[in-house]
């Protein structure tokens, strides 16, 4: 095998592993799949270390150690299906190495989000549900419904004009706040706390929290601790921003 | 009481759904994303009802979402994650996480730290029903595997033999 070759393979794992990992899959599942596609093409003594903020990988003696950085997570369940795929169609020899690679290079341009008016309406409806699953009264579900689709708005705008994501959830936070209470105050509405509880779901951070401990029980414990601030972060991001609100 | 259930089942599954759009899992799966919170949920309900504390109903409702979202992984051939992760966020202690938050602002830190204690109790213990169901099923799947191949090559060397 040419060396220039096996370049191209470990470009075509990092690759793999990087859209995984942005996409927010469990650390230990990326380390897996990329050694799986490294044992598929031959490639024995491949070792990968996988963390959320970057991988390093390295084939063994022969080639030098590749790392790349991961600068942003989000969720994003679509790509790390499209991935899985093309890793088991590349360790069932169903497509060679290079077609993986071109693959992988199209998921990683595309944009698969749905349009933002619909993840808004369905945070609407999951923020209205949900206050009828904590026992809210069908009174509140209008307050409810504006401020989740308000709040998950407000953070995939900010998030993309300022690329911190906890400045953004605290902004979202502050603005269920507002709703809720000037919903309250305004007569729409009777029980801010469940306004407010249903609205906030939609930002709750389940991915992390479940991947974090995941990880550890997996043994990936640098990830785990990484994920978990995260999750705390995001978590401490909401409750100071209903908090702001809710002092004055 | 069972009017109110199935009405809960619906409106879980409702919510559940619509955490599958957000978190963008493949459109063709976000029926079943539905389905997996709605089972967890009703779990979770049911148990509360007949009176079983909050944190083993998580517990219970986390380790059957973590089932049925193993058999729909298997069915779709996708990863376990993309079933597994909306469908636990009904059981999320949301509500107590909240008063938690609330009790802190309102400088009442012994009830803070009990609120916060049970909201930590209730995510670990949901935590531990996912990762417990998981490894409970890779084990039952290898040994009917295993069994299988065994006995297939039993099979094969009785063949062989005769």
């Amino acid at each position: 095998m040419d060396a220039e070759h096996t370049e191209m393979a470990i470009d075509c794992f990092l690759l793999a592993g990087r859209i995984m990992i942005e996409s927010g899959a469990e650390t230990y599942r990326v380390e897996d799949t990329m050694l799986r596609m490294a044992r598929s093409q031959n490639m024995m003594d491949a070792q990968s270390y996988v963390t959320p903020t970057g991988i390093i990988f390295s084939l063994g003696k022969t080639q030098p150690t590749r790392i790349t950085s991961i600068p942003t997570r989000i969720t994003d369940l679509h790509r790390i299906a499209l991935v899985n795929n093309v890793s088991r169609k590349l360790t069932s020899h169903l497509i060679s190495i290079e077609q993986a690679y071109e693959e992988l290079k199209k998921i990683e341009k595309t944009n698969y989000f749905l349009p933002i008016a619909i993840q808004v309406l369905a945070a609407s409806i999951a923020s209205g549900a949900f206050l009828l699953l904590f026992n809210g009264t069908v009174k509140d579900i209008p307050a409810a419904f504006i401020a989740g689709g308000l709040g998950l708005y407000i953070v995939t705008i900010i998030h993309n004009m300022t690329r911190v994501k906890f400045f953004s959830e605290f902004l979202a936070a502050v603005a269920i706040g507002i709703v809720a209470s000037a919903a309250i105050h305004y007569g729409y509405g009777i029980e801010i706390d469940k306004i407010i509880i249903g609205s906030v779901m939609p930002l709750v951070p389940g991915l992390l929290i479940t991947n974090a401990v995941r990880d550890m029980m997996a043994g990936h414990f640098t990830a785990g601790m990484a994920k978990g601030a995260e999750a705390f972060l995001t978590a401490f991001a909401i409750g100071s921003g209903i908090a702001l609100v809710l002092s004055f | 009481m069972l009017d109110s259930v199935f009405i809960q089942i619906v409106i879980s599954f409702v919510a559940t759904a619509c955490f599958g759009v957000i978190f963008n899992a493949p459109t063709k799966t976000i029926p079943a994303c539905g389905l997996v919170g709605a089972v967890g949920w009703a779990i979770y309900y049911v148990m509360i009802d007949i009176g079983v504390d909050e944190v083993q109903a998580s517990f219970l409702g986390a380790f059957v979402v973590s089932l049925v979202a193993y058999f729909f992984a298997r069915k779709f051939r996708m990863p376990m994650i993309i079933f597994s992760v909306s469908g636990i966020i009904p059981l999320v202690p949301g509500g107590i996480a909240y008063n938690t938050m609330r009790n802190v602002m309102e400088l009442d830190y012994i009830m803070g730290l009990q609120n916060g204690m049970r909201a930590f109790m209730i995510s670990g213990a949901i935590a531990m029903g996912l990762v417990f169901a998981e490894v409970f099923m890779q084990i039952i799947f290898r040994l009917l595997s295993q069994g299988k191949t065994s006995m297939q090559s039993f099979m094969k060397s009785k063949k062989r033999s005769s």
